[in-house]
């Protein structure tokens, strides 16, 4: 379906959905393919959400996915960690190869391998959802210790040095509600990284954020995509994802209609619906 | 100094001080206004009680210390452990009402709804009379604090369900997406919190739990109603012990009130 709707990408090689036409070059930082969505279909109910998506992410790669509310692009995040079952299609993560199988989706090898794909992807949400019953620090050792196993000093270290590189160290003793949307967001993405994902996945990050509390978590991101942190991030912050992106790719209706660096997507679309998503966006 | 500046300074600045200073005054005619209708209805009784020579202060002295010591001290303990079992029913019950296992829904339901819907007085005689039928033989004071657990939790239990599903969405995506299993997430991210939403609904019950274990007089249990009601007939003082009886639950009410506000204003304030 998706090749259906890219006919003048020309003929291109086995790993189309890499997003870079076949010969040209990829950027020199970016590594073998890590996360690969296939044929990926989500209905809910009768609502046909995603309807046939193929994405691959490379390593080091940060991939910033727009499109208008609606068009498929949180659920596609959420499928590849299974916080949505997909209902048809593959998803794999660092090597964690999955089927959709909404059927079984309760089963325990199903739930025990989509844990390790969850394991293997962080996930930042709008809502940051900070456990507000814990301090920063406690927020940052709980999955490390509980989940992985890793000892209590080694965790607070680990958990230290995280909310170090997102300049929130000195909060570590305070509770989420003392801190601001921003400062919250930012706890969320050293919380993600105390896991040492493989992959980050961003969900709309800045979207419940007052305007002038944006620009600190996107610094973050920007300084995690240069550090070569591989990351998927679904976005309407157009001038980010022209700043930090490896590649930009534009979803409609449920399927991807264009992908490709970020100057030539946003700047210079070869797709109609692109082009008029981005006037109508640049617009308002 | 100009006159105008002087009269700025009488009339523009005390102005805030004077809404103050009326404000203060308001509100201390209105604790006052309290306190005195309260002595009034107190007298009132008093007087009452006088004029019908209702009340005996030689049965009061000799008795009424037994009834506020022991009494006051078993209806104490009947209340604190059944107030711990019924919480752990709850939780236990919460858990099963929302569980997608059907056989856990299936026992959680039975037990609220029959619980629910049969009196607590009954469950109190079955426990204790009945019991023993099935060659389960409980003693007076362990018989009360089941029938108080069990009756409680099932209560609590509703309660326990409706702060657990208030937790928001959220918490349990975030605690899935860090890769932890449902009973991790249960145990460490949504019971803190569902028990912080819920305390001042466990106080309520606590409070109400207080006077209900009065009904386990009826199996012996010697608590607060049970010396009341001994004493009383023995030495033909009825009315006497029994105004003692209600002197003890008023008073254990009000303090654990008081308590519970004070528990309450910390939790708001606290790490939220």
């Amino acid at each position: 379906m998706t090749d259906a709707r890219l006919p003048d990408l020309g003929p291109r090689p086995a790993s189309a959905e890499s997003g870079y036409d076949a010969g040209s070059e990829l950027p020199t930082h970016v590594g073998e393919p890590i996360v690969k969505v296939e044929k990926l279909e989500k209905y809910f109910g009768s609502n046909h959400v995603l309807r046939g998506v193929d994405l691959e992410v490379r390593q080091r790669e940060a991939v910033m996915i727009i499109g208008r509310s609606g068009s498929g692009k949180t659920t596609l995040l959420r499928c590849i960690n299974f916080l949505e079952e997909p209902t048809v299609g593959w998803v794999e993560v660092d090597g964690v190869r999955l089927q959709a199988d909404p059927l079984r989706a309760r089963s325990r090898p199903h739930q025990e391998k989509i844990r390790q794909i969850r394991l293997r992807a962080g996930m930042l949400f709008q809502e940051f959802n900070l456990f507000p019953h814990m301090s920063v620090l406690d927020n940052c050792t709980e999955a490390p210790m509980r989940v992985s196993g890793v000892r209590r000093d080694e965790a607070v270290t680990r958990a230290e040095g995280y909310l170090d590189k997102v300049g929130l160290l000195e909060k570590r003793d305070e509770y989420p509600a003392r801190l601001s949307g921003g400062q919250k967001q930012r706890v969320a993405i050293a919380r993600a990284l105390c896991m040492e994902p493989k992959v980050l996945l961003f969900d709309e990050p800045t979207s419940a954020l007052d305007p002038e509390l944006i620009g600190e978590v996107l610094l973050v991101m920007e300084d995690l995509a240069h550090e070569g942190t591989t990351m998927i991030v679904v976005t309407h912050e157009m001038h980010f994802a022209q700043e930090a992106a490896d590649r930009v790719v534009f979803m409609e209706d449920g399927v991807v209609i264009e992908q490709g660096p970020p100057e030539q997507v946003l700047n210079d679309p070869r797709h109609e619906e692109t082009a008029h998503f981005l006037r109508r966006f640049l617009d308002r | 100094m100009t006159v105008g500046a002087d009269s700025e300074a009488i009339r523009g600045a005390p102005i805030v001080e004077q809404i103050a200073a009326a404000r203060r005054a308001l509100t201390l005619r209105f604790r006052l206004t309290f306190v005195f209708v309260w002595l009034v209805i107190i007298l009132g009784i008093g007087l009452a009680l006088a004029v019908a020579d209702a009340w005996d202060w030689e049965f009061a002295f000799r008795s009424g210390p037994i009834i506020v010591l022991q009494g006051a001290g078993i209806t104490l303990l009947l209340s604190v452990a059944s107030i711990i079992g019924a919480t752990i029913l709850a939780v236990l019950g919460a858990i099963g009402r929302l569980s997608s296992n059907p056989v856990a829904y299936a026992v959680a339901s039975f037990y609220v709804s029959l619980i629910r819907g049969t009196p607590l007085l009954v469950q109190i005689y079955l426990i204790y009379f009945a019991l023993p039928q099935l060659g389960i033989v409980l003693p007076a004071i362990p018989a009360g604090i089941l029938a108080l657990s069990l009756n409680y939790g099932a209560y609590m239990t509703e309660i326990f369900r409706a702060g657990i599903q208030a937790v928001p969405r959220g918490q349990r995506e975030a605690a899935q997406a860090l890769g932890m299993p449902e009973r991790l997430y249960m145990r460490r991210i949504v019971l803190p919190q569902a028990v912080r939403i819920v305390i001042p609904a466990i106080g309520n019950d606590f409070v109400a739990m207080l006077k209900d274990s009065a009904l386990v007089s009826t199996i012996t249990v010697h608590e607060t109603l049970f010396l009341a009601q001994r004493l009383g007939r023995s030495t033909f003082e009825p009315v006497t012990a029994l105004l003692i009886a209600a002197l003890v639950y008023w008073a254990l009410t009000i303090i654990f009130s008081v308590f519970q506000e004070r528990l309450e204003r910390r939790m708001a304030r606290g790490d939220q």
